[in-house]
């Protein structure tokens, strides 16, 4: 039995969410753009946003159906949530604000602090119990904020983008925070975030989730070395085409051919590593069977190292030393040649 | 417009004498009165505006624009045209009043209760109004947090949506009540201008100035000028000091 089972059909202005969610003992990730419907997603299983059509099922007991007409109110559910911003009280101090669920279902005050205190140290928080929240730092709010979502000890815990609003020099200590608590609680984990990179961090499981529905879903490895979506091997600074492939030819979608050490056939993705792509200003001989013309576009340095983006009938990014980028002059744009290794090609079925 | 008829009062102002007309036992009754109805008229409000003030920012319900429309009419109807109309709902042949009457032996017309009710009327629209823009105004966020922590409606309303209004609340309860105290034309129509009962000290002014004792009603003038001009500063350094 999974912990959380959830059927979700929400229509939101131009949204339509329609997803079929399980979450069991592992970390799940949901990653996507902005506008694909993850913070909706979040709310409808806190039960801030009814649910058109579907279903949502914690521990075994439905909390949302309507077919049914069952609708738990958010105070009954048992879900915990970390949203986006703090959403501390303001008129309460810290401690106050990390007791508030345990005196809002009926626990003794001096209980309800004690709990609360230990919440705090646990966060890394010991020492600012008394403080108001705009006395505090964003991450100082934030791990706040998480401490009194855990201290009500919830079946579920949501974590709706938890780093988004917090300082990047913040965004570090905060991490280590919620992957600890993460790893440590017993009951279902769904955290919602567009950063790729930052669900790896702290999941064990990704759903994709672009314009309200699920593009790809799997262990953490598996949707990060073979994403299935454009926009996740983006984020990811994973090159990702698409073409029908032939023994070890595939014919991209745009026509171009791309040659692999795989023998594949089918419909079929191919992943290219930017630092696996080679450049040069003139056309190169040697042992690499894919040699595609292009323009150098544009640069992004990276310390010693360079992205630069290709367009041409194989458009790719390719990482590049800063070295080379002086070399070939890729400054100035103008014509290149790019070059990959079939053994660099990376190809799945699609 | 302003300036020249508080000037006209301060001018006229029996300064020296002001400690002595004010200790006449009518005026003393008068103030009493006033600032005894007036607290009624802001509890009164409180009971009943702050509620309605809260189903109107936050249900929707059919006709809700038209309730809104007739709950900030005394603001703008004049005092007492809404005493006749308390007359004709609460008064001896009033449906209410007979049926409340019959109830309850109470009669609302004529006496301090009246007083209060008159009063009420005419001021509680500014406590609604400023209530129901901040429940409305107010950020929800923190609500539905407190909902995701296993906080009841009743618990959120008076831990998280209280607190966050509590100074648009104390504004407006201030403004509220210092519209009760000046009520005139209201009380005056629907309550009488009873010595000790009713007559509150807008009453007494303009008996006073009916019957020539102008130094008393200057007096009693003053005092109704300062309480006016204390809750509006106060105020004002309130909206300054919070923007």
């Amino acid at each position: 039995m999974s912990r959380l089972s959830a059927s979700i059909g929400v229509t939101l202005g131009a949204l339509h969410l329609d997803l079929d969610l399980e979450v069991d003992e592992a970390v799940v990730a949901v990653v996507g753009p902005n506008g694909a419907g993850k913070t909706t997603l979040v709310r409808a299983v806190a039960g801030l946003v009814p649910l058109d059509r579907g279903r949502i099922v914690i521990d075994g007991t439905v909390v949302d159906e309507p077919s049914t007409h069952v609708r738990v109110p958010p105070e009954h559910r048992g879900v915990g949530v970390v949203f986006q911003e703090p959403r501390l009280f303001a008129n309460l101090t810290a401690l106050e604000n990390v007791a508030f669920g345990l005196r809002a279902t009926g626990t003794p005050r001096g209980d309800a602090r004690a709990k609360a205190a230990s919440w705090l140290d646990r966060v890394d928080l010991a020492g600012v119990g008394a403080r108001r929240p705009k006395e505090l730092s964003g991450g100082q709010a934030q791990r706040v904020a998480l401490a009194r979502a855990l201290a009500t000890e919830p079946d579920v815990l949501l974590l709706d983008e938890p780093l988004a609003a917090v300082d990047a020099s913040a965004r570090a200590e905060l991490r280590r925070v919620l992957r600890a608590e993460l790893r440590r609680y017993p009951g279902a984990r769904l955290v919602v975030t567009h950063d790729p990179v930052e669900a790896a961090a702290l999941a064990d499981r990704l759903v994709v989730l672009e314009e309200g529905r699920i593009t790809q879903q799997g262990p953490l490895v598996e949707v990060t070395a073979r994403p299935r979506s454009p926009w996740v091997a983006t984020m990811l600074g994973l090159n990702l085409l698409h073409g029908v492939a032939d023994r070890a030819n595939v014919r991209l979608d745009n026509g171009a051919m791309v040659a692999t050490a795989d023998a594949v056939s089918g419909p079929t993705f191919v992943a290219i590593r930017p630092n696996a792509v080679v450049l040069h200003r003139k056309s190169p001989e040697g042992s690499a069977r894919n040699v595609w013309p292009g323009e150098a576009g544009e640069l992004y340095l990276a310390g010693d190292r360079a992205r630069v983006s290709i367009t041409g009938p194989v458009p790719l990014i390719a990482e590049v030393t800063a070295a080379a980028v002086a070399e070939l002059r890729l400054a100035d744009g103008g014509a290149v040649w790019a070059s990959v290794k079939a053994t660099d090609i990376d190809t799945y079925p699609s | 417009m302003v300036v020249l008829p508080l000037a006209g009062l301060l001018q006229r102002a029996p300064w020296s004498s002001l400690a002595t007309d004010l200790r006449a036992h009518e005026a003393l009754a008068a103030l009493r009165l006033s600032l005894e109805t007036s607290l009624g008229a802001l509890a009164l409000s409180v009971v009943f505006g702050v509620p309605l003030a809260w189903v109107l920012a936050r249900r929707r319900f059919p006709g809700r624009s038209l309730v809104r429309a007739l709950v900030t009419l005394p603001m703008v109807l004049p005092p007492v045209v809404g005493g006749i109309a308390l007359l004709y709902a609460f008064g001896r042949r009033g449906f209410a009043g007979r049926i409340l009457y019959d109830l309850t032996g109470w009669r609302l017309v004529f006496n301090t209760t009246g007083a209060i009710v008159a009063e009420a009327f005419v001021a509680m629209p500014f406590l609604i109004v400023t209530a129901e823009a901040a429940f409305r105004s107010m950020d929800r966020s923190a609500e539905e947090a407190a909902a995701t922590l296993g906080a009841r409606p009743a618990y959120r309303f008076r831990r998280v949506t209280l607190p966050a209004v509590a100074p648009a609340l104390a504004a407006g309860a201030a403004l509220t009540w210092a519209r009760a105290l000046g009520e005139f034309g209201a009380t005056i129509t629907f309550a009488g201008n009873t010595a000790g009962k009713t007559q509150t000290a807008p009453l007494l002014v303009y008996l006073d100035i009916e019957s020539g004792h102008d130094a008393t009603a200057l007096a009693l003038s003053l005092v109704l000028l300062g309480v006016s001009l204390a809750v509006l500063v106060g105020l004002r350094d309130r909206w300054v000091g919070n923007p």
